[in-house]
């Protein structure tokens, strides 16, 4: 049977899960349009992988619903199974079988028909880009290589959902913009995907809506600009050459939210229709001839949005070490 | 990407026995692949055992009365048997490998049926068995075992053989989605098999014992199999030795089998 919103590839209403005393998820709502990408973004521990664990089946609710592809996570798992990818957080690959008996394996396993996974299997090697890899046991690819195999795993039955775990983590800059480069051309295919991450940038790059969870709770909820407009305007900076000129600066910039640091000899000031105020104060600084080192336009970065909602950075190194210490 | 649309690729029109079937056959494969591709698991396994006969035969070997059959034909059963509980200890192993590494999660996540994957280390570890098994009959010919059985008695050591290794494979697997770490699944067999092959017919008879050691001994399961293999391998008198053993093996069978799966089913997120 199918419920939830049509329209909606993944509904979540009022998750809560704890363990023992610990409250993971504290009544999580959202919701996904089929063909979009979601982003949960939060720092450690505040329940993302257990968010996906609960969509995924493998880990059961104690309570609220969800539904993914309109069927309950807890009461069709077999049907959810059958329209959802997982890439976990930690790479889910056979070390002693090669890349691609590790795809023909899952391939066959998500019950598609021998052609199907052979052809499945020869298209994805090429475009992640294991073509000279693909017959050595997992075991001697590197870690970004093996992340491409994990995705690739996940995407062998083209399923119309795809959870992605922390999908950049530990990759190469140039290794995380291919993996940008798929993620786009899958949503762009068409494909769901609901990804998490501790990097503001990837959500803002990537998503069409995010929803930001700190302590298993929604804190916010948007899309990346409508989020970044709460984090307050743009600032314009211009940074000065030589301090004699500070004063005279001061008196053209003018304005209520001017900030001056005199070591750097940096002026700020917000500013709500950005480029226009910028280039005027740069035409009368060049009027009085002051010269400038530097200038820029800052819009607020997500990691502002996210210092504004919690009150606390997004990433938290040292509770990441511990955590990954247990593991 | 020339990526097909979602929904394109269609499930095969099969029935649930036929995937049931396939996905088993496929995890087996699996698992066969880590036997051939780390074939020092099946030497290790071998190591203890043939310690043990060497160090049994010719250290302690003169010293212990077997009666009317040498001691290297007297010991060749219970090193057999010991070889086939070692076999079993990597079900525990890899089991425990399994979950840690998380590729449990990904079968999880598929639309399989969960217990292929057990059934998949269950039939790897009879193909490692037989594999170690001929291995030690090589070796025990090599110091002395001379076997008196005919084709039929083989064939019936050969079928005890599979069936206690499918025994003491499934009560394993139990072992494995208890333990926490590998080290432990390493060596929580041991604590088992141990005692287990000591505290039984397979390095001195049994009769020698202590009392409270013995009643133990001759009532365990180990021991039936033993006593039935060594009757049948060198003509030892059999008594019920050979019903007890297959008793033995179906009843922990029936009871392991439901446990695992249920536990396999139940076990949440890896820590
Ligand atoms: N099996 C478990 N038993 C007890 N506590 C758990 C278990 N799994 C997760 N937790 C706890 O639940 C909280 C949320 O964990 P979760 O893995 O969902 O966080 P996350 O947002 O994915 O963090 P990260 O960014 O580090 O991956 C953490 O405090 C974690 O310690
Ligand atoms: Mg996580």
């Amino acid at each position: 049977m199918v419920r939830g919103t049509a329209h909606n590839a993944i509904e979540v209403r009022g998750l809560r899960k704890s363990y023992g005393k610990l409250k993971v998820l504290n009544g999580i709502n959202f919701k996904v349009p089929t063909g979009s990408i979601l982003a949960l973004l939060g720092p450690n521990g505040a329940g993302k992988t257990t968010t996906i664990r609960i969509l995924s089946t493998l880990l059961q609710p104690d309570d609220g619903k969800a539904y993914v592809a309109g069927h309950d996570v807890v009461e069709e798992p077999f049907e959810v199974k059958q329209k959802v990818g997982l890439t976990g957080q930690y790479a889910a690959v056979d070390q002693y079988l090669s890349g691609e008996e590790n795809l023909l394996m899952i391939g066959r396993l998500y019950r598609l028909s021998k052609q199907d996974v052979q052809r499945r299997t020869s298209e994805l090697i090429k475009l992640f880009d294991l073509v000279e890899a693909s017959k050595r046991p997992v075991r001697t690819y590197s870690g970004g290589m093996r992340r491409r195999l994990d995705l690739a795993m996940s995407l062998i039955a083209a399923p119309p959902i795809i959870f992605l775990d922390e999908p950049t983590t530990g990759l190469d800059p140039r290794s995380r913009q291919t993996m940008w480069e798929i993620i786009k051309k899958l949503a762009a295919s068409g494909t769901t995907i609901l990804l998490t991450t501790q990097y503001m940038e990837e959500a803002d790059h990537l998503a069409d809506n995010i929803v930001v969870i700190d302590d298993g709770k929604v804190i916010a909820e948007g899309t990346p600009n409508a989020l970044k407009a709460r984090a307050g305007s743009d600032r314009s900076e211009i940074v000065l050459v030589s301090a004699k000129d500070l004063d005279k600066a001061k008196d053209i910039i003018d304005g209520q939210s001017l900030q001056i640091d005199e070591t750097s000899l940096s002026l700020s000031v917000s500013s709500k229709n950005g480029t226009k105020q910028f280039r005027q104060i740069l035409e009368e600084l060049e009027k009085a001839k002051i010269p400038v080192e530097s200038f820029s336009l800052h819009r607020p970065s997500l990691d502002d949005v996210f210092l504004k909602l919690t009150g606390h950075k997004a990433t938290k190194e040292e509770t990441s070490s511990t955590k990954k210490g247990k593991k | 990407m020339q990526d097909r649309s979602p929904a394109t690729l269609k499930p095969e029109d099969r029935t649930e026995l036929f995937w049931l079937l396939s996905n088993t056959w496929l995890m087996a494969g699996r698992s066969i692949r880590h036997i051939i591709r780390s074939f020092d698991q099946v030497m290790s396994l071998l190591l203890f055992p043939i310690m043990f006969m060497l160090l049994n035969r010719y250290v302690l070997g003169g010293a212990i009365d077997t009666g009317n059959v040498t001691y290297a034909n007297y010991l060749f059963a219970g090193i057999f048997v010991q070889v086939l509980a070692f076999g079993a200890n990597y079900t525990t192993i890899n089991l425990a490998v399994d979950l840690k590494e998380g590729i449990v999660d990904r079968f999880r996540s598929l639309p399989m049926a969960s217990s292929a994957l057990l059934i998949g280390h269950i039939v790897s570890d009879m193909v490692r068995n037989v594999i170690s098994g001929v291995i030690i009959v090589l070796v025990g010919l090599g110091v002395g075992f001379r076997p008196t059985a005919s084709a039929k008695e083989w064939l019936f050591v050969v079928g005890l053989a599979m069936l206690f290794s499918l025994a003491i494979s499934w009560a394993s697997a139990i072992l494995g989605l208890f333990v926490k770490s590998l080290e432990a699944a390493q060596w929580i067999g041991f604590v088992f098999i141990f005692p287990l092959t000591f505290i039984s017919s397979a390095f001195v008879p049994t009769d020698t014992m202590p009392p409270a050691l013995q009643i133990f001994a001759e009532n365990q399961p180990l021991t039936q199999v033993i006593n039935a293999m060594r009757s049948w391998l060198v003509g030892t008198p059999m008594d019920n030795a050979a019903w007890m053993a297959v008793i033995w093996s179906v009843g922990i069978i029936v009871v392991s089998v439901p446990l695992a799966t249920w536990l396999f089913r139940r076990r949440g997120p890896v820590g």
